[in-house]
C-alpha cells in the first residue's frame, strides 16, 4: 500500500489525444519527495534542453504535494512546472486552494502533459474516467466563470477546476492559471493557452492513506491549534489594515518612485471602509485554519479573492488608491493575468509613452486618467491588440521589440523576470544573493525562514531567540543574537542564512506546505508552525520512510542542485544572476561577485554556478553529471569547486 | 391519568455560515475518524458532513449527512438571505439520489452522522473540534418532556402489528419468547 502519494501519474498527450495512468517509481519519492522534486526530475530527462517552451515537447506538470490531501494542516499546494517562455527556464508556480487534495483522491500525484491540441479543450478526471473533452464553448470565458459554468455543466459542485482565461489563450506571458480564488502565477498560464488545454476538471473519491495513522493525526492536530490561534502563522495582511510597510517603502509606477510619508491614520480609516463595506468574508483553502483570502464583491465587478500584497500591486502601478484595486482586480483575475508583473508591464508601457520611445499612435482612443489607462492596456494584452501584442511579452522582451532606447526603462528584472518593486539604499548581502541566484523569479520564493532585519536591544533578541523552535542549527540563533546592523554579518553566516532560507522553500514545494505556514513565514516573528525540527516527523508519519532532519537537508540540497543543473543546460550562467541594477543605490561590484563566488563554492557549484561532479555525485546525482559533462557543460577546468556540499545541518 | 416527566439529551451542532471559512478541515476529520483503523486514511466522499460551496455566490454551508431517502423532492424552494439565494439542497441533509453527497462511494450506501458517538465517544463532534474558525459548535441541552403512557401503548402496538403483518403471528409470538430475560 502507498502512503501519502497515490502512486501513479496522469500522463496526457494532447496532441495524440491519449491519456494514461502510469505507476510512478517509488525510489523518485525517496530521492526527491513529489512536487517540484520529482517534477524537475521529469523536466530532466523529458525534456531536451534546446526544446522551445512552445514547442508541443515542453511539458505541463501539475503536481499535489507529498504531504497533500494527508490531515498535516496547511498542506494544500499544487506545484505547477514547465519551461517558461519568457525566462527560456523553468517556471516554477504554485496554487493553494483544493485542487491537489482532489487529485491525490482521484488516485495521481501528478498530471504530465505533453503535445498540443488542434483547438481548445479541457481535461476531465474523475477517478479513473479520465477524458479530453471539446471546451470551444468555452472560449474567451474567465477563470472563475469557466469553473462555475464547467460545475454546472457538469452538475456537480463538488468538482475542482484549474482554469485559464482569455490572457492564457492569447498566449500572454503573464497569464496565469486560476482556481478558487487563488491562482499560479510566473509564467505557466502561457503554456497551458499554448496546449490549448483552457481547463483541468478533478474530482476523487478514493481513499489516501497514512502510514502512522495515530501519531499523524496527533501531530497535524497540535500543529492546526496551533496555527489557529497564534499569530505566527498565514497572512497578516488579511488582519493588519497598517500597510504602511509597503506603501512607504515599495517603488511606484514603474518600480520608480518611493513615497516615504504616503501612509496616514486618515487614508488607514478609509480604506478600511473600503475593505469591511464590500468583503463578504475571508477563505482559506484545504485543511487550514487560516483565513488569508479576502473576498470583495465590488460594485459592477466580478467577485474576486485576493492575499498578500496583491491588493498593493494595481493602485500602485498607477500612482491611485485601493478602490482601484479593487476595481481591476476582479476584471485582470477573470482575464487570468499575474498580479505581480502585468501592473508592472502597463507601468512600464506608459513611460515609454511619457519619454516619447513610444508615441500617442501606439495607443489610439487611449483615455487620458491613469485609471482609464489600466483598463485600456488591460484589454489590449489580453487580446493582444495592436501594442497589446508588444506588452503581451512581458517588460524584457517588450523592451527589445520596441527597441529605440526602450531596454533602458526594462529596469526592474532579473533573468527576464519581473522583480518585486523595490528599490532601496544600501546593499544588503543576503538579499542580493537571494534574488541574484533564486530560480523561482521571485524573491517570496526565497526568503523568509531569518528574520529580515536585527532586533535593537539585546534583550529582545535573547527573548525571539528564547522560543524560537524553527532554526535547523542553534549557530542561526547565535548569528540572530550577535546581529546588530543589517549589512554587519559575516559573509559565512550570510551564506548559511541564505543556505536555509533556500531549503525551507524547496521543502515546501516538494510536500505541499504553504509559506504562510512555513518557508515565507518565520521571518516574521519566528513563530511559524513547519520548521527543519519537525516536517521530518510529519513526513515519516505520512509516508512511513525514516526521514530525519540530516536525510531532509540532503533531500533539499539534491532537488535544488538539480533544478539549478535543469537550468544550466538551458544557458543559466553567473552573467545572469544580476540583482536589478538600481535595486540598491549604493553598490560594490567588487564586494558582490566575490560574496557570490563564496556562496557558489559553499553551495557546491563552480565559479560559472554550475554543479561540480562531486557535489552532483554526492548527492546522487550522478546522471546528471554524466549528462552535462557529455554536453561539454562540465568540464575538468570550468571550475575551482571540488568539495561536496557545505552541509548547513550537523 | 398522571403523565411522568422525563429528561432527554439534545444534541445540537450549530452552523453560522457567516463564519465558515471553506478549509473543508470537517471533512478531512471526519473521514480520518470513520477510517478503518481509525485516522489511517482520508477521503471526503466518506465525510459525513459536507461543506456545500459554490464561490461565485459566496456560499459556504456545512451541513451534516441524515437520513437517506429513495427519491428525490419534487420540487424546490429557493431562499433569499442577506441577498444571497440559496437552494434549499444547501441546507438539505438528505442522502438523496440527486446528488452524490452522503453515499459510501464504494458500497454506495448511505452515510448518516453518528456525533462521532462511537466507542469510546468523544466529548464533542470531532467536525467541532477541529472548526478552528468558529463555523460549528456543538451543544446539548436537557429537555424536560412529559411521556404519555397510552400514547406509548398505542405505539407499540401498532409497531407490533406491523411485525405480525410482516412475519406471521407465529414468528413473532416465538422471538418474543425467546427474548433474553432481564430483571
Amino acid at each position: 500500500m502507498k502512503y501519502a502519494e497515490t502512486g501513479f501519474s496522469l500522463e496526457v498527450d494532447l496532441s495524440l489525444g491519449r491519456t494514461e495512468k502510469v505507476e510512478s517509481d517509488p525510489r523518485d519519492t525517496a530521492l526527491y519527495l513529489g512536487g517540484q522534486g520529482i517534477a524537475a526530475k521529469i523536466l530532466f530527462e523529458r525534456v531536451p534542453p534546446d526544446t522551445d517552451p512552445f514547442s508541443p515537447d515542453n511539458l505541463l506538470i501539475f503536481s499535489a504535494g507529498l504531504l497533500v490531501g494527508t490531515p498535516a494542516p496547511g498542506a494544500n499546494r499544487t506545484v505547477v512546472n514547465t519551461f517558461s517562455p519568457q525566462t527560456n527556464l523553468m517556471s516554477h508556480s504554485l496554487f493553494g486552494g483544493f485542487f491537489g487534495a482532489e487529485l491525490k483522491f482521484a488516485g495521481y500525484d501528478r498530471i504530465i502533459i505533453r503535445g498540443k491540441a488542434p483547438d481548445l479543450v479541457y481535461l476531465y478526471i474523475h477517478n479513473d474516467q479520465v477524458e479530453i473533452r471539446d471546451a470551444t464553448h468555452l472560449r474567451g470565458k474567465g477563470t472563475t466563470e469557466t469553473q462555475d459554468l464547467l460545475k454546472k455543466e457538469l452538475k456537480d459542485q463538488r468538482v475542482q477546476v484549474a482554469a485559464i482565461g482569455l490572457a492564457g489563450e492569447s498566449r500572454v506571458y503573464m497569464a496565469s492559471i486560476d482556481h478558487n480564488h487563488a491562482s499560479a502565477s510566473r509564467g505557466v498560464g502561457v503554456i497551458m493557452g499554448d496546449k490549448r488545454l483552457k481547463a483541468i476538471v478533478v474530482r476523487g473519491t478514493r481513499d489516501l492513506n497514512v502510514a502512522r495513522p495515530a501519531e499523524m493525526f496527533e501531530l497535524a492536530r497540535a500543529l492546526h491549534k496551533k496555527m489557529g490561534e497564534g499569530d505566527g502563522n498565514g497572512d497578516w495582511m488579511a488582519v493588519d489594515e497598517d500597510d504602511s510597510f509597503h506603501h512607504n517603502h515599495f517603488a511606484w509606477g514603474n518600480a520608480r518612485t518611493r513615497r516615504k510619508n504616503f501612509w496616514s491614520d486618515e487614508l488607514q480609516e478609509r480604506w478600511t471602509k473600503w475593505k469591511y463595506d464590500h468583503m463578504d468574508r475571508q477563505t482559506g483553502c484545504f485543511n487550514c485554519p487560516k483565513k488569508c483570502r479576502n473576498v470583495i464583491n465590488w460594485p459592477g465587478r466580478p467577485r474576486f479573492g485576493y492575499k498578500c500584497f496583491g491588493k498593493d500591486t494595481y493602485h500602485m502601478a498607477a500612482f491611485l488608491e485601493l478602490d482601484f484595486t479593487y476595481e481591476i482586480l476582479g476584471v485582470a483575475q477573470e482575464y487570468g493575468l499575474d498580479s505581480y508583473s502585468t501592473p508592472q508591464v502597463i507601468a512600464f508601457a506608459l513611460e515609454l509613452l511619457e519619454a516619447g520611445i513610444l508615441s500617442d499612435k501606439d495607443f489610439p482612443e487611449m483615455p487620458a486618467d491613469s485609471r482609464g489607462r489600466f483598463f485600456y492596456l488591460l484589454e489590449k494584452i489580453v487580446r493582444r491588440e495592436g501594442i497589446g501584442d508588444v506588452l503581451a511579452d512581458s517588460v524584457s522582451h517588450a523592451a527589445k521589440r520596441i527597441g529605440n532606447g526602450a531596454e533602458a526603462y526594462d529596469h526592474n528584472t532579473t533573468k527576464k523576470f519581473e522583480q518585486l518593486p523595490i528599490k532601496l539604499g544600501k546593499l544588503n548581502p543576503a538579499y542580493f544573493l537571494m534574488i541574484a541566484t533564486g530560480e523561482k523569479m521571485s524573491i517570496t520564493q526565497i526568503e523568509g525562514s531569518f528574520p529580515q532585519d536585527p532586533l535593537p536591544t539585546q534583550e529582545e533578541r535573547e527573548a525571539f531567540v528564547s522560543k524560537w523552535e524553527a532554526p535547523p542549527d542553534e549557530k542561526f540563533k547565535q548569528y540572530f543574537l550577535n546581529w546588530k546592523k543589517r549589512d554587519d554579518i559575516s559573509d559565512q553566516a550570510t551564506c548559511e542564512i541564505v543556505d536555509w532560507n533556500e531549503a525551507m522553500h524547496y521543502i515546501d514545494d516538494a510536500t505541499g506546505l504553504c509559506g504562510f505556514v512555513s518557508s515565507f513565514r518565520g521571518q516574521f516573528g519566528g513563530g511559524v508552525a513547519y520548521h527543519m525540527n519537525n516536517i521530518p516527523q510529519m513526513v515519516s508519519h505520512a509516508t512511513g520512510m525514516d526521514l530525519d532532519k540530516e536525510r531532509l537537508w540532503k533531500t533539499f540540497q539534491r532537488i535544488r542542485t538539480l533544478v539549478r543543473a535543469v537550468n544550466v543546460r538551458r544557458g543559466l550562467r553567473r552573467k545572469d544572476e544580476r540583482p536589478p541594477e538600481d535595486h540598491w543605490a549604493v553598490r560594490n561590484e567588487q564586494y558582490e561577485q566575490e560574496l557570490l563566488s563564496k556562496y557558489y563554492e559553499f553551495k557546491g557549484w563552480n565559479s560559472e554556478g554550475i554543479p561540480s561532479r562531486q557535489t552532483l555525485e554526492a548527492l546522487d546525482l550522478a546522471y546528471v553529471a554524466e549528462d552535462l559533462e557529455r554536453r561539454g557543460i562540465l568540464t575538468a577546468d570550468a571550475g575551482v569547486a571540488v568539495r561536496e556540499p557545505a552541509a548547513a545541518v550537523k | 391519568m398522571k403523565a411522568d416527566v422525563i429528561t432527554k439529551l439534545v444534541k445540537e451542532i450549530i452552523a453560522d455560515i457567516d463564519k465558515c471559512t471553506g478549509c473543508r478541515a470537517c471533512e478531512m476529520a471526519c473521514s480520518a475518524f470513520h477510517a478503518k483503523p481509525r485516522y489511517s486514511s482520508i477521503n471526503p466522499a466518506r465525510s459525513r458532513i459536507r461543506v456545500v460551496t459554490d464561490e461565485i455566490n459566496d456560499e459556504y454551508v456545512p451541513v451534516r449527512a441524515g437520513n437517506f431517502t429513495r427519491t428525490e423532492c419534487d420540487g424546490r424552494h429557493f431562499y433569499q438571505l442577506h441577498g444571497k439565494q440559496y437552494s434549499e439542497c444547501s441546507f438539505c441533509r438528505a442522502a438523496c439520489p440527486s446528488r452524490d453527497f452522503f453515499i459510501e462511494p464504494d458500497s454506495g450506501l448511505p452515510l448518516k452522522c453518528d456525533m462521532c458517538e462511537d466507542e469510546p465517544p468523544l466529548a464533542e463532534p470531532l467536525c467541532v473540534t477541529v472548526c478552528q474558525p468558529g463555523c460549528l459548535t456543538y451543544e446539548v441541552r436537557q429537555l424536560e418532556t412529559e411521556v404519555d403512557e397510552i400514547e406509548e401503548r398505542e405505539a407499540m402496538e401498532r409497531g407490533l402489528a406491523a411485525l405480525v403483518k410482516q412475519h406471521g403471528i407465529e414468528v413473532v409470538v416465538d422471538k418474543l419468547k425467546r427474548l433474553p430475560k432481564r430483571q
